[in-house]
């Protein structure tokens, strides 16, 4: 099947606005017959099924957790962009549309990222409207931070909270319309298979995690929101239940599946402590705001820190290597994520890597408190002052700025990161790939939608800071309700989806026999087990560099992990109970397959862009030298691979990308 | 590290639960406290046991989702986190650590550690609102300045994560300080005014449904409640539910 993105046709800026104009509607009556199912309740998932709802279309709702509220987008800390042009700094949606494709190295589509753009301003409008208590200035206007890769504050906020406070606020709406009926909602709810009625998504098949029970749910339309693959390398900032099951589900009912190299690597988590770590946490991207970036100059210093003999104060400042300000002295510090990652893994690689497992580098304050308390000390007059007070002085300022996230780190570290340099050490975030979508947020199956971080539509190959929350709230507030009423309107005359079908049969028996083999294998080894071994291979040879040796290794090794997973995996309890580890087997399971692709998308992407880094791919002399090359000649498509069976025959399907309205250059930090 | 620990084992909820004794060797301080239950759980699925089911999720201690009763304390023995947050640094070698559900008539056991919270789901439906269409042309965001103290304030009392330690805590399973914490954030902001007075009612009268107890100013929901949400939101609820009472 050819891709067609269903771009309209017309100059950019009026793409959305015309496309809206011309849509077929439903009228209100009308809605009332139609069932839209929404798997997932996170931004995208928790403001789509509130908008949907409002509209009076029937909605069923489905998340894993106990409460929508609980699904991972409450945990973004630092805010969310919208081309608002409060701080009068020159923001308009051109310049965010330009930021976003820039900083996605250009591979995203134009025309969805200046739609994201145009409706960012009302996100912010709909959230205060709702009760999200952002930040505000003394005035009592809304305040502004900014984020990397930009020259402009359009960033809002709400503490280091923001993600807690717009899934709260697009819960509350979705309790509204819970109260009013008009959606159920089903809690402790896994999704296992979508429901197929003459190459249409009309439903799905759920289990119910309480009591174990395999339900059928029918619906005119089915979406799916239900979040990245970044588990993938088992230990990632991701939640622990995040999964890929829905999306790679789809894809095997037909979706194609796009980009899945595409990965974001996030430069400032608190590294591994040891092999019973169970999760990655992220540190907020403001810290480079005011932190160095350092490892030991000489070899045998980070030897003797990794041996615990040398402490990190005791070396003197020309003992120390700022690589960041050293390689890149434009940007030093605050080098976007994709390339302050790779430099913390060579600085590491070639050894100097500072506590026991080596993988780690100091982010240092010391000279932010020292730099704050000088100011202080002007400001307050203090003459000659002591070097005691002007740490003291500094430190209140780096405290009333950061203070939550040090005690974060002391908690989990059990040192003080004002006395002693912060360690930190990259960790998988956010997958920017995700299921193909054409400009609906429609997949390759009919009725089968794709939204949020799922989908792979706006972020190209490297996402910037608080543009995620930005994109799972545009697509369910303001994008998909009006795309999938184009679509409902040829469904006015279908009545209710009946489940007593043969398509209903099978796929609940391929999904009961699924399960039932995973309770009655006689296996030796844990889920786990497995997943950790996976998540090995993708974090050494498919994460932060990767090289074609190592691919073709990983997908013979993820092939055969899959393979002994079949025959050993060992799952206790039964089927019809609550059961966390069936619940991880099928996820695993889907995991396994899923990592092969993504091993094969890298294989076939032979240039470096954004988050995916071929060590073949970099620039050979010139000022960028050694820089990740990108090839706008051979590789600006998006990889759209169609399920065949087996991950390593998946088929590529290639949607070339047009760059109209903004010119292709090569980023440059130097 | 080496451990006892006695864990609440229930089979589902209509089982009769009891405590059980379970011992974990070469625990590292460095460990959170849901990582010596995975250890736990593996060396379980590795003798051929159940593990022991246990709510969590986000691990950063933000999505409200673990809920263990550790030493007779919600989220354990430490202040400001969640029970994913807390780590083993705080047990010494030898100790023996018993681990209970949340208990509260409203928080029936599902199994094990894992309870049920869908009361707190049922009170927010009640009022726990705005009521606002999503339409791309609600006023600007900018429209009405909400002063800094009040948004602030507003921010301190939205920031709590709906994991019941409150309810979890208080002698009288209350779970004022969860319902005053939602009824604050709106009472606050010039936009929560219209609905106000339903708001409180409604989401009080849930409440009562529910079957939470009543308050008695014993303060122990603050002190263990992880987000440190201020006993001042419960003496506001009261304040709006008068007000609302009397109009």
């Amino acid at each position: 099947m050819a891709l067609n993105s269903k771009v309209p046709k017309g100059p950019i800026k009026d793409k959305w606005t015309d496309y809206k104009n011309h849509i077929d509607l439903v009228n209100p009556a009308n809605k009332r017959h139609i069932d839209v199912i929404v798997v997932g309740t996170g931004l995208a998932g928790g403001s789509a099924a509130a908008t949907l709802a409002e509209l009076g279309y029937n909605v069923k709702a489905f998340a894993y957790q106990d409460s929508p509220r609980r699904a991972h987008s409450i945990a973004a800390q630092g805010g969310i962009n919208a081309a608002k042009n409060y701080q009068g700094d020159g923001d308009s949606t051109y310049r965010l549309f330009y930021d976003t494709v820039k900083g996605g190295d250009y591979r995203s589509r134009e025309a969805n990222v200046h739609r994201l753009a145009e409706v960012s301003a009302n996100i912010i409008d709909q959230c205060v409207a709702q009760g999200v208590p952002f930040a505000r200035d003394y005035g009592g206007l809304l305040d502004n931070r900014s984020f990397g890769g930009v020259l402009v504050s359009r960033t809002f906020y709400a503490k280091g909270q923001t993600g807690q406070q717009l899934l709260l606020g697009a819960y509350s709406a979705m309790n509204r319309q819970i109260a009013r009926g008009k959606i159920e909602m089903f809690n402790r709810h896994e999704m296992l298979d979508v429901v197929k009625v003459d190459g249409k998504a009309r439903g799905i098949i759920a289990r119910n995690l309480i009591t174990g029970e395999i339900e059928r749910h029918s619906a005119h339309a089915v979406v799916i929101a239900t979040g990245g693959y970044g588990n993938v390398y088992f230990l990632s900032t991701n939640a622990m239940g995040s999964n890929a099951t829905a999306a790679w589900k789809i894809h095997k009912k037909g979706a194609y599946f796009a980009n899945p190299c595409y990965t974001q690597i996030h430069p400032t988590c608190i590294p591994r402590s040891g092999d019973y770590q169970s999760k990655l946490t992220l540190m907020s991207e403001s810290l480079r705001n005011d932190g160095r970036i350092w490892v030991p100059k000489k070899i045998e210093d980070a030897q003797a820190i990794q041996q615990g003999k040398l402490k990190p104060t005791d070396l003197a400042e020309e003992d120390r290597d700022y690589y960041l300000e050293r390689r890149y002295p434009a940007f030093g510090n605050l080098v976007p994520r994709d390339v302050a990652s790779r430099a913390a893994k060579e600085r590491c690689d070639a050894g100097f890597g500072v506590n026991a497992t080596g993988e780690a580098v100091y982010l240092d304050f010391a000279a932010a408190i020292e730099r704050y308390g000088k100011e202080q000390a002007k400001i307050q007059n203090i003459d000659n002052p002591s070097g005691g007070k002007i740490y003291e002085l500094g430190q209140a300022i780096v405290e009333a700025k950061y203070g939550n996230l040090f005690q974060m780190y002391e908690k989990i570290v059990d040192e003080n990161p004002y006395e002693t340099p912060m360690m930190i050490y990259p960790a998988t975030h956010y997958t920017m790939g995700g299921v193909w979508v054409d400009y609906n947020l429609m997949t390759t199956v009919e009725g089968l939608y794709c939204i949020g971080e799922a989908n792979f539509s706006d972020h190209g190959a490297n996402r910037l800071g608080a543009s995620a929350l930005m994109q799972g709230l545009a697509d369910g507030y303001f994008v998909l309700p009006y795309t999938i009423g184009d679509y409902l309107s040829n469904d006015i005359r279908t009545g209710k989806i009946p489940t007593d079908t043969k398509e209903f049969d099978d796929a609940e028996k391929e999904v009961k026999d699924r399960i039932n083999f995973f309770t009655n294998n006689k296996g030796t080894k844990s889920v786990d087990h497995f997943h950790k071994r996976l998540g090995k291979v993708m974090w050494d040879k498919v994460g932060m560099a990767r090289n074609e040796k190592g691919l073709k290794e990983a997908m013979a090794e993820i092939k055969a992990i899959r393979e002994e997973f079949w025959k050993e995996v060992k799952v206790p309890g039964s089927a019809n109970e609550m059961n966390p580890e069936l619940e991880k087997a099928g996820r695993v399971a889907d995991f396994l397959e899923l990592g092969e692709l993504f091993a094969k998308d890298a294989l076939v992407r032979e240039e470096s862009c954004g988050g995916h880094f071929r060590e073949e791919s970099v620039e050979l002399d010139g000022p960028q030298k050694g820089e990740a090359k990108r090839n706008d000649e051979d590789f600006a498509f998006v990889s759209a691979w169609e399920y065949k069976g087996e991950p390593a025959d998946a088929v590529l399907h290639k949607e070339e990308l047009e760059f109209n309205d903004i010119e292709l250059k090569q980023r440059s930090y130097k | 590290m080496n451990l006892t620990l006695k864990i609440w084992r229930q089979k589902d909820s209509n089982a009769k639960g009891q405590m059980v004794d379970y011992k974990v060797t070469d625990i590292s301080e460095h460990m959170s406290f849901l990582e010596m239950m995975d250890v736990l759980n593996e060396q379980l699925v590795n003798a051929g046991e159940e593990p022991v089911a246990f709510d969590h999720d986000c691990r950063e201690g933000i999505c409200g989702m673990c809920s263990m009763y550790i030493n007779g304390e919600a989220h354990g023995p430490d202040r400001g986190i969640t029970t994913c947050q807390l780590h083993m640094r705080m047990f010494k070698d030898g100790d023996t650590i018993t681990i209970e559900p949340f208990r509260a008539a409203a928080f029936p056991v599902i199994k094990d550690l894992v309870v049920d919270r869908m009361a707190f789901e049922r009170i927010q439906q009640a009022g726990g609102y705005i009521s606002v269409n999503t339409s791309g042309n609600t006023q600007d965001a900018n429209a009405i300045p909400i002063s800094k103290h009040a948004a602030d304030e507003a921010m301190d009392a939205a920031t709590c994560i709906g994991c019941g330690a409150c309810v979890a805590t208080c002698k009288n399973s209350s779970a004022m300080l969860f319902v005053g914490a939602k009824v604050s954030q709106y009472a606050l902001l010039p936009q929560g005014q219209v609905e106000a007075a339903d708001r409180v009612k409604n989401m009080v009268a849930q409440m009562d449904l529910e079957g939470f107890g009543n308050c008695t100013n014993t303060g122990a929901c603050e002190v263990e409640c992880p987000k440190g949400i201020s006993l001042d939101n419960i003496a506001r609820m009261n304040r709006e539910l008068m007000k609302a009472n009397i109009s």
